[in-house]
């Protein structure tokens, strides 16, 4: 009998396991841990954020996590072979939007960026964050021979349109986001160095033709980054306040709803772009110096599974969404710390948001389906 | 297949012809491992920068977080906490038998910030559909806008009622910066009763702040608004006030206090008791019966004044929030001046009251004698001098003595002591009685009128020739009788009557009784302070104040004003006066009927009662009033009798003087 029942025991703990090996062999450990206690963190910080007296904002947070962790495990159980053929319907549904929110969109604070599709309205650019990348890096996938000039010209067609329809939304931030994603495809293609640095000093030396382009609230947000007392009750304000925020929480922070700037009102959007200056005050530098830990071991994780990743495709992705991750954290920081201009970009897994929030997720899904199928694809 | 491309290229490596036999055999593998040799340096590179890009936001929050830690807390406290003045209540005003001359009210106000608003125009007539708005409100409210900075909060409507707050209430959201404000109004309950003596307060303007900062007084009227602007309101501006305290508060981005975090209590101001009597003020002021002019009571034996009239007078309630530019307009530019506090600002020729204080000094000085008779044939004439100065009396009093010369008025006993007395030995004993000079009431603004000498003449005149800076026997002849160039004030014409009704001892005028610390409830008296500098004693020989008292008692008893004070239970003193009106002032703008209304003489009385132990003295003056014994006596004896006896005097039983009786005066 009791033989038995420890047999059954046993039997059923072998089960579990199993069934817990099954469910987690496609995830990816070090980058569940660090998405974990960001997660932990962002619940934190956004009931904080959001006034502490209510648990709304936190719960619907907590939502979005869920959510996107479920979309996660999805994304990683999909092999890269397979993930490989949604690229071109992703990107070109993506770029249909795109031109479609160009024709019919519907205008709100002065952007054209959502599209009614009648039972609910979409943001086309969150789609081609993800499309992008994929396309270039199943464009250089099939090149597997040696690439030249054309094979360039053609990935930037691909690269610059749809930044070009997100530019003239306009929505200065999503574009850069776009298109460094494509630009970092390309990079790891194998775009020459010479064509690198003599493309970079042309960009440097266009900016002031690109001064023209752009549009006077871009354009203050530029000088208002460049001198803040410019404008201190307009754009100015955002960095102002955010640097009194994150400069006044010392090295440990005034502790946990006990910011100041924050509980007062005086960061605007913070529980959304300006959340980083919420945790700045609140956990002060010890805080913000974890926080960057867990960002560069995600972004180390991501090179080292694009590294070892079996295909070119693969590779080229995870490459591409890795130093993607980096450019939303380094770009929300820059802004909220006053070193970047005010761009509506989120901090990854931190700022309040379904869509952001999922949209990462999908990046740290096809991650994780690069790094646990590579024994299928290499034999 | 991972085993032989590692294999592969050790091999290449070490044997060199090898390795080319290697290339030729597949370009697929040698391809692939360069491809990954190229990404793994592009990779390293990205991390590399990466790691960099990181130092960098690391160094950017070493900056902010160590380096400028204690600006940015600085700043973060400066946003949180806002140090909020709280204002004290103002010290109230009592008359001296505690009944309330000015008091606090609280009301609600709706109040603007006109920085914050576009289009004030536009807005107000929204605003009008919600809350009343009546032009004068405008006309108010553009007055303040343009003495105000326009960041301050400026009261639109005042008093509202709990209605009108209601509706604002829910209409607000419509209405960005404005607010209902629940505010403490001064409130003057006596409305134009002794609006002189109590003065009012009034916002406080650019020349006060410059005042204020003078005395260093900034941070104790932080939050304050009103501050005193004429009368006791003013002067005791120090002990009504109060000292102002603070409270810390949190407040949010939106500039909302959320919580108090420390406060330190206001110290209300004083409360004063003033030396008036309400009841007192305002049968003097009845007595007047809307003609212009100026009363002045004072208890002789203390100085304390009794009642302070200026006639007419208007409501210090209109200064309180602001005066509405019609109002003002009305009060400033009206012939009547009701702005003009005469009883201190007002100079007159003193008419014949001048004639006692003129027999006491030639009583003092030896130049007569009480029983010194002179033969009056009606007018007086200088030795060789055509010019006659004419008595009032035609035909003359006859022989007259010191006595009879201020029972009946006689001009000629007084040109002939003017004649025979140096100008500036008058000069110097009217002095002593206060003529000419300020007699220190506890208020600001008393003039000091014009007292004839030598030197004063060669001053007016400096800018003229020789001849006319000089002065004339004929200059002295005319002010014996007080006129000429002599010009008094009825504050100086009471407090020189309380002198002599005090037998000669000077005590300083004033109007605050006490002050009553309300915190403590201690009383302190400015008494103490009053008589730290009591007006110079005056070595006036007691027989000599003895002749002038009989005789002012004469003159309610068988004199110029026994009609006026017929059957009175008291025996009083007086003297009447008449002084003649040279012409209008320039500037005066020309209307027929007034012009004939202001050319006649203002009518003068000056009485003390009892005459034995008086407590009451007080100087009437009716601005064109005609005869004093006509028009001022009576105000004289109305205030006296309701002062000694509580009544009024019964009007039926006293004829009124006939207009044609020379001797009058």
């Amino acid at each position: 009998m009791l033989k038995k029942s420890n047999l059954q025991k046993a039997m059923m703990r072998a089960s579990i396991n199993r069934a817990f090996h099954a469910l987690s062999r496609s995830l990816d450990g070090p980058l569940m841990i660090a998405f974990a206690v960001l997660a932990a963190i962002s619940l934190i910080v956004v009931f904080s954020a959001s006034g502490a007296l209510t648990f709304d904002r936190a719960l619907g947070q907590a939502r979005n996590f869920g959510v996107a962790l479920i979309v996660m495990w999805i994304i990683a159980n999909i092999p890269p072979q397979t993930l490989m053929r949604f690229a071109i319907p992703v990107y070109l549904v993506g770029l249909g939007l795109l031109i479609s929110v160009a024709l019919f969109g519907e205008v709100r604070n002065g952007a054209r960026r959502w599209l009614s599709l009648g039972f609910a309205t979409v943001q086309p650019s969150e789609m081609m964050k993800i499309g992008m990348p994929l396309l270039l890096a199943w464009y250089f996938h099939r090149k597997e021979e040696g690439l030249n000039i054309k094979d360039y010209a053609i990935a930037a067609v691909i690269l610059i349109v749809p930044t070009l329809l997100v530019m003239r939304q306009p929505d200065l931030g999503t574009a850069i986001l776009i298109f460094s994603a494509g630009f970092f495809v390309i990079f790891f293609a194998g775009l020459s160095w010479k064509l690198l640095i003599t493309g970079g000093v042309i960009g440097l030396a266009s900016l002031p033709f690109l001064w023209n382009f752009m549009h006077d609230y871009q354009r203050d947000r530029i000088l208002t980054l460049l001198d803040p007392s410019n404008d201190p009750l307009g754009a100015g304000y955002h960095i102002i306040q955010s640097t009194i925020a994150i400069g006044s929480g010392g090295v440990l922070g005034k502790g946990w709803q006990h910011g100041s700037q924050a509980q007062l009102d005086f960061i605007p959007e913070r529980s959304t772009d300006f959340i980083l200056a919420v945790f700045g005050e609140e956990f002060g530098l010890v805080g913000v110096l974890l926080l960057f830990a867990l960002y560069l071991i995600i972004i180390g994780r991501g090179l080292m599974i694009a590294i070892n990743a079996p295909t070119t495709f693969s590779r080229l992705l995870a490459g591409a969404v890795t130093l993607s991750f980096f450019t939303y954290a380094f770009v929300n920081i820059g802004m909220v710390t006053g070193i970047l201009p005010v761009v509506g970009v989120p901090l990854p897994l931190m700022s309040y948001g379904g869509t952001a929030i999922l949209s990462m997720c999908i990046s740290f899904g096809m991650l994780m389906s690069i790094s646990t199928h590579k024994q299928l694809v290499s034999t | 297949m991972a085993g032989e491309a590692a294999d592969v290229p050790a091999s290449a490596r070490s044997v060199g012809p090898l390795r080319e036999c290697i290339e030729m055999l597949g370009t697929t593998i040698k391809n692939r491992e360069a491809e990954l040799n190229m990404f793994r340096t592009r990779a390293l590179v990205a991390g590399l920068a990466i790691l960099l890009a990181f130092a960098v936001l690391v160094g950017r929050m070493v900056y902010l977080q160590i380096l400028k830690r204690d600006y940015y807390h600085t700043l973060a406290e400066a946003n949180r906490i806002s140090v909020v003045p709280v204002v004290p209540n103002r010290g109230l005003i009592l008359d001296r038998n505690n009944e309330v001359l000015a008091a606090n009210t609280s009301a609600y106000t709706l109040e603007v910030t006109p920085s914050r608003i576009k289009n004030l125009d536009a807005v107000l007539d929204d605003l009008s559909n919600v809350i009343e708005i009546q032009p004068r409100d405008r006309r108010r409210f553009k007055r303040l806008l343009e003495e105000s900075k326009n960041f301050e909060s400026l009261p639109i409507r005042t008093r509202l009622t709990e209605e009108e707050v209601a509706r604002f209430a829910v209409n607000r959201f419509r209405f960005p910066g404005f607010d209902v404000r629940a505010r403490l109004f001064r409130n003057y309950p006596q409305g134009e009763i002794a609006s002189h003596a109590i003065g009012y307060i009034g916002r406080i303007n650019v020349a006060d702040v410059k005042r204020i900062e003078a005395n260093g007084l900034t941070a104790n009227y932080k939050g304050t608004e009103h501050m005193g602007k004429q009368g006791v309101e003013s002067s005791y501006e120090s002990e009504l006030h109060g000292s102002t305290g603070s409270e810390q508060v949190e407040i949010d981005a939106g500039g909302r206090a959320i919580r108090s975090l420390a406060k330190s209590a206001p110290t209300a101001g004083n409360n004063l008791r003033l030396t008036l009597d309400i009841k007192l003020q305002k049968i003097a002021e009845q007595a007047f019966d809307g003609r212009r002019g100026s009363l002045v009571a004072i208890e002789p034996s203390t100085g304390e004044i009794l009642a302070l009239v200026s006639k007419p007078g208007f409501d210090p309630n209109l200064f309180v929030d602001g005066i509405d530019p019609q109002n003002w307009d009305l009060l400033n530019t009206s012939l009547d001046k009701p702005l003009l506090n005469r009883a201190l600002r007002g100079a007159y020729p003193p008419g014949s009251t001048i004639k006692p204080f003129l027999a006491l000094g030639a009583l003092e000085s030896g130049k007569r004698t009480p029983q010194q008779s002179i033969s009056d044939p009606g007018y007086f004439q200088l030795p060789g001098v055509a010019h006659r100065w004419n008595d009032d009396k035609v035909g003359g009093h006859g022989s007259v003595d010191m006595y009879k010369s201020i029972v009946a008025s006689c001009d000629t006993y007084y040109y002939q002591l003017a004649s025979e007395t140096d100008i500036d030995k008058t000069a110097e004993f009217m002095r002593s009685l206060g003529f000419g000079t300020k007699t220190g009431i506890d208020i600001d603004g008393e003039l000091e009128g014009v007292l004839p000498s030598r030197q004063w003449k060669e001053n007016r005149f400096a800018k003229s020739a020789s001849d006319v800076r000089k002065w004339y026997l004929g200059d002295s002849i005319s002010t014996g009788i007080g006129q000429g160039y002599n010009a008094f004030t009825p504050m100086q014409l009471a407090h020189a009557t309380a002198t002599i009704a005090n037998d000669g001892v000077p005590t300083r005028p004033h109007l605050v009784r006490s002050i009553t610390d309300v915190s403590t409830g201690k009383i302190k008296s400015t008494a103490a302070a009053i008589n730290a500098s009591p007006p110079a004693s005056l070595a006036i020989k007691p027989e000599n104040i003895a002749v002038i008292k009989a005789a002012m008692a004469g003159v309610p008893k068988e004199g110029t004003s026994a009609r006026a004070f017929i059957n009175t239970g008291y025996v009083s003193a007086g003297k009447t006066g008449t002084a003649q009106v040279f012409g209008l002032k320039r500037g005066e703008k020309y209307n027929e009927a007034r012009v004939i209304e202001r050319l006649r003489d203002h009518a003068w009385y000056i009485a003390y009662a009892p005459a034995d132990k008086p407590t009451i003295a007080l100087a009437v003056m009716v601005e064109n009033g005609g005869k004093g014994a006509q028009a001022a006596a009576p105000i004289a004896r109305a205030v006296m009798d309701f002062y000694l006896l509580g009544k009024l005097p019964d009007v039926k039983k006293i004829k009124p003087a006939e207009s044609d009786d020379e001797s009058i005066d």
